[in-house]
């Protein structure tokens, strides 16, 4: 029986012709004044209180330089150092013992914690600070100078310890008196264009490369009297001098005819900083760290 | 005018039952059963099964830290998890076929929540009396007595319920070794409040909750009524034989049921099954027993409470002769499920026998494509992992075939043998060579298999992958 409903107020003003509106009226209709509900509005109030409460607490009003930091001295930034520093401290130990051992004794089987750590710590550390130059897989830039350390061609050798003082000290750098050093002569003016042209047929040949025979010979004289003494008698090179093995396939700078050209007038004169720390100003790298990239680079499949 | 008509309440309060105790053959293969799964549950985790020296000796062990399930002479490592899906399956198709042809059989006989349920209620039995004597202490006053009893019945159900989550977490770890730790505070906190959850639930679900578990709870129900048909077996009354009922010795106008109630008086969901099948019947047969042994008092045959097929009403109330229970069950839709079942269980079988004990993946290194050595031969790396699950330290050896000739080299390791411990995983970078001048040197792509071969059985495996020459786009 429609009667017994019973009415919401509104729908009894309503139905006595009395709504209350806003008075708000467009083209005849009109709006109804239906105020929010009561747990609404006190679950409104409740979030400003709750925002004052939380901006005492919390870093929250921006001023000119940062902002308030709140009573409660919250910082991500500084959960972020307590984080790292507590990784810190629980790799303190592994990174003393890396630094007191062999660095042959590195091994998956006198030392697997250790090889471990250096591995997967070296590999880090290399995407960070080596691979802009080296590649993120470590195989350099093919031709223009930035060496590829995959492969069995070593500059100044690929025994764990050569690779450990290359990284420590650098190459060719001022910063460190005990970087790697080396200079070619730029033979640009000292040789004729004749001459140039011949030794260059003559390197070509040595490293199996197709060369003008008629060239190589003159080109034979040429490098005895001015390239032997560093790349040797038979152009394998000599490490102690970081003089590379001109017979092998493998060149810094390419084997093209141009290039060598270029190299033989100009010399090439590549660079390297010092990372250790401990060796030179300019170090960035701890001991741990350099050791665990020599570790990782040595087992990238050119290590001697 | 409705105005002073209460209104009407959403909340109905739980009746509580107190089920008689029955005697009778399904009383009797429930006991059987609640024996049977309780007894498997406690013991299975305290198997052992020697593995050798290097495996875990227990039967049954689900070893979450080292991704391992070991079931007897059976190991599932976690890339075999298809055994687990395959199992989930089974039991799936298990519950069309068995709720297909026996209805709620699973809830009436061995649905955990059942069997220990029916184990609460023989404690409460044994300590508080029968359906009458459980009746008066609920409704005594809270004196010496009623506090002495209840007490005790808590203090046994706890007893259990601890039982209940303890054997939980033996499953998980070496059970005597566990068992120590636990005694002498130091199990691990997961142990603790594993053991804490499990016995709050069997102590309030099977002591407090009950038939309500499965009522409001439980979805299975709502599940299984779906699968139901007009032949599969459930819980019915006879009324076409028991109408009307009535007490009484002049039964000249009454049915053969005599309204003793003693189907309701043991029912452990307190319903009356004379209103016909419904959802709060989990089947558990006892109406039967309880019925049956007061028709024998009565000189009537048995089965007015009976399992049925809803074709069976049809049937008897046309005076046809009851049908065999088996024709319900062996019917076209049961015998598809059951050879589902039975295929995948065979094919899962067949499967566990000729798994290998190594499996290998290849991973072609391809930052860079390649390497050019300084005599000019070109180098492939390759991640290889080799899973070892045989029982024992094992070496294997590294090779290639392919059209080519091919150099194969080991990181860090002389020669081309690599020994991978026992039951790991172990990564080998393997170096494949093109040496120079070589068609797949100075080529664009070589297919290759590489394989690796157990050098104490002689059992290999193979992956096939491609080698990048210097000709490569």
């Amino acid at each position: 029986m429609i009667e017994d409903h019973k009415k919401h107020p509104e729908e009894q003003k309503l139905m006595a012709g009395d709504p209350d509106t806003t008075g708000h009226s467009w083209d005849g209709i009109k709006e109804f004044n239906n105020p929010l509900p009561r747990w609404w509005l006190w679950t409104f109030y409740a979030t400003i209180a709750w925002a004052v409460v939380y901006t005492v607490l919390y870093p929250a009003w921006p001023l000119v330089n940062g902002a308030t930091p709140g009573i409660l001295g919250f910082s991500t930034r500084a959960n972020v150092a307590e984080d790292i520093q507590r990784f810190d401290d629980m790799n303190a130990d592994i990174r003393t013992r890396i630094t007191e051992v062999e660095l042959a004794a590195i091994n998956p089987e006198a030392n697997p914690d250790l090889y471990n750590y250096a591995i997967q710590g070296g590999a880090a550390t290399f995407a960070t600070w080596c691979s802009q130059c080296h590649g993120s897989g470590a195989a350099g830039v093919q031709a223009s100078g930035y060496p590829n350390l995959l492969d069995d061609d070593w500059l100044w050798g690929g025994t764990i310890d050569d690779i450990h003082a290359t990284i420590s000290h650098g190459i060719r750098n001022e910063d460190d008196p005990m970087a790697r050093y080396s200079q070619m002569t730029a033979f640009e003016g000292l040789l004729s264009d004749e001459e140039i042209a011949s030794v260059v047929q003559y390197v070509r040949n040595i490293s199996g490369q197709e060369a003008d025979a008629a060239l190589v010979e003159a080109g034979a004289t040429v490098y005895a009297d001015n390239c032997a003494a560093c790349h040797l008698d038979d152009g394998t090179g000599d490490r102690y001098l970081g003089a590379p093995n001109l017979t092998d396939a493998i060149w810094l700078y390419g084997g093209s005819e141009e290039a060598i050209e270029y190299t033989v007038r100009n010399a090439r004169f590549g660079v390297m900083p010092p990372w250790s720390a401990e060796a030179s100003a300019a170090g960035r790298l701890s001991e741990a760290e350099v050791r665990s990239v020599a570790v990782y680079v040595h087992s990238l499949g050119g290590g001697e | 005018m409705s105005a002073t008509e209460e209104p009407q309440k959403l909340y109905a309060a739980r009746e509580p039952v107190f089920p008689k105790r029955v005697k009778g053959r399904f009383r009797n293969l429930k006991w059987v059963i609640m024996i049977v799964t309780l007894g498997i549950y406690y013991v299975t985790p305290w198997i052992r099964w020697d593995r050798g020296p290097d495996l875990p000796n227990q039967a049954v062990l689900l070893d979450l830290a080292n991704r391992r399930f070991f079931f007897f002479w059976i190991e599932i490592w976690p890339h075999e998890f298809y055994f687990v899906a395959g199992l989930l399956i089974m039991a799936g198709l298990g519950l069309f076929l068995f709720t297909s042809a026996l209805g709620r059989v699973w809830c009436g006989y061995s649905c955990p929540q059942t069997v220990w349920t029916d184990l609460f209620f023989t404690v409460e039995r044994w300590i508080e009396g029968d359906r009458n004597a459980r009746l008066r202490l609920w409704n005594a006053k809270w004196d010496f007595t009623k506090w002495r009893l209840r007490l005790t019945k808590w203090v046994v159900w706890l007893l259990i319920a601890v039982a209940t989550g303890g054997a939980w977490v033996f499953y998980f770890a070496d059970a005597p070794t566990l068992l120590v730790q636990l005694v002498t505070g130091q199990a691990a906190f997961v142990a603790y409040t594993t053991i804490g959850i499990l016995t709050a639930t069997t102590f309030v679900f099977g002591g407090f909750m009950r038939e309500q578990v499965c009522i409001y709870m439980c979805p299975w129900p709502r599940i299984q009524a779906a699968m139901m048909d007009e032949d599969t077996i459930t819980v019915a009354y006879r009324d076409w034989r028991g109408e009307p009922r009535g007490k009484g010795k002049d039964r000249e106008n009454l049915g053969d049921c005599i309204d003793c109630n003693a189907c309701v008086n043991v029912c452990p969901v307190g319903i009356d099954i004379r209103d016909g099948q419904q959802l709060e019947c989990i089947t558990c047969a006892l109406c039967i027993d309880a019925c049956d042994d007061i028709m024998a008092k009565i000189g009537k045959p048995r089965g007015l409470i009976d399992y049925m097929a809803l074709t069976d009403e049809a049937n008897e109330r046309a005076g046809n002769p009851k049908k065999n229970v088996w024709k319900h069950i062996f019917r076209l839709r049961t015998i598809i499920y059951t050879v589902l079942w039975s295929s995948i269980g065979i094919g899962l079988t067949v499967l566990l026998f000729i798994r290998s004990d190594i499996d290998v993946t290849v991973a072609p290194v391809r930052n860079p494509q390649f390497v050019t050595l300084s005599d000019g031969s070109i180098r492939n790396t390759y991640d290889v992992r080799i899973r070892n699950m045989t029982n024992q330290e094992t070496d294997f050896r590294v090779t290639v075939t392919a059209d080519a000739a091919f150099a194969v080299e080991l990181e860090g390791v002389p020669g081309d043998t690599v020994t991978v411990a026992v039951d790991s995983t172990q990564l080998q970078r393997v170096y494949v060579i093109a040496p120079p001048g070589s068609a797949a040197a100075d080529g664009n792509l070589t297919d290759i298999r590489l394989w690796v071969e157990d050098l104490s059985t002689t059992t290999r495996t193979y992956e096939d992958t491609t080698f990048f020459g210097r000709d490569i786009e």
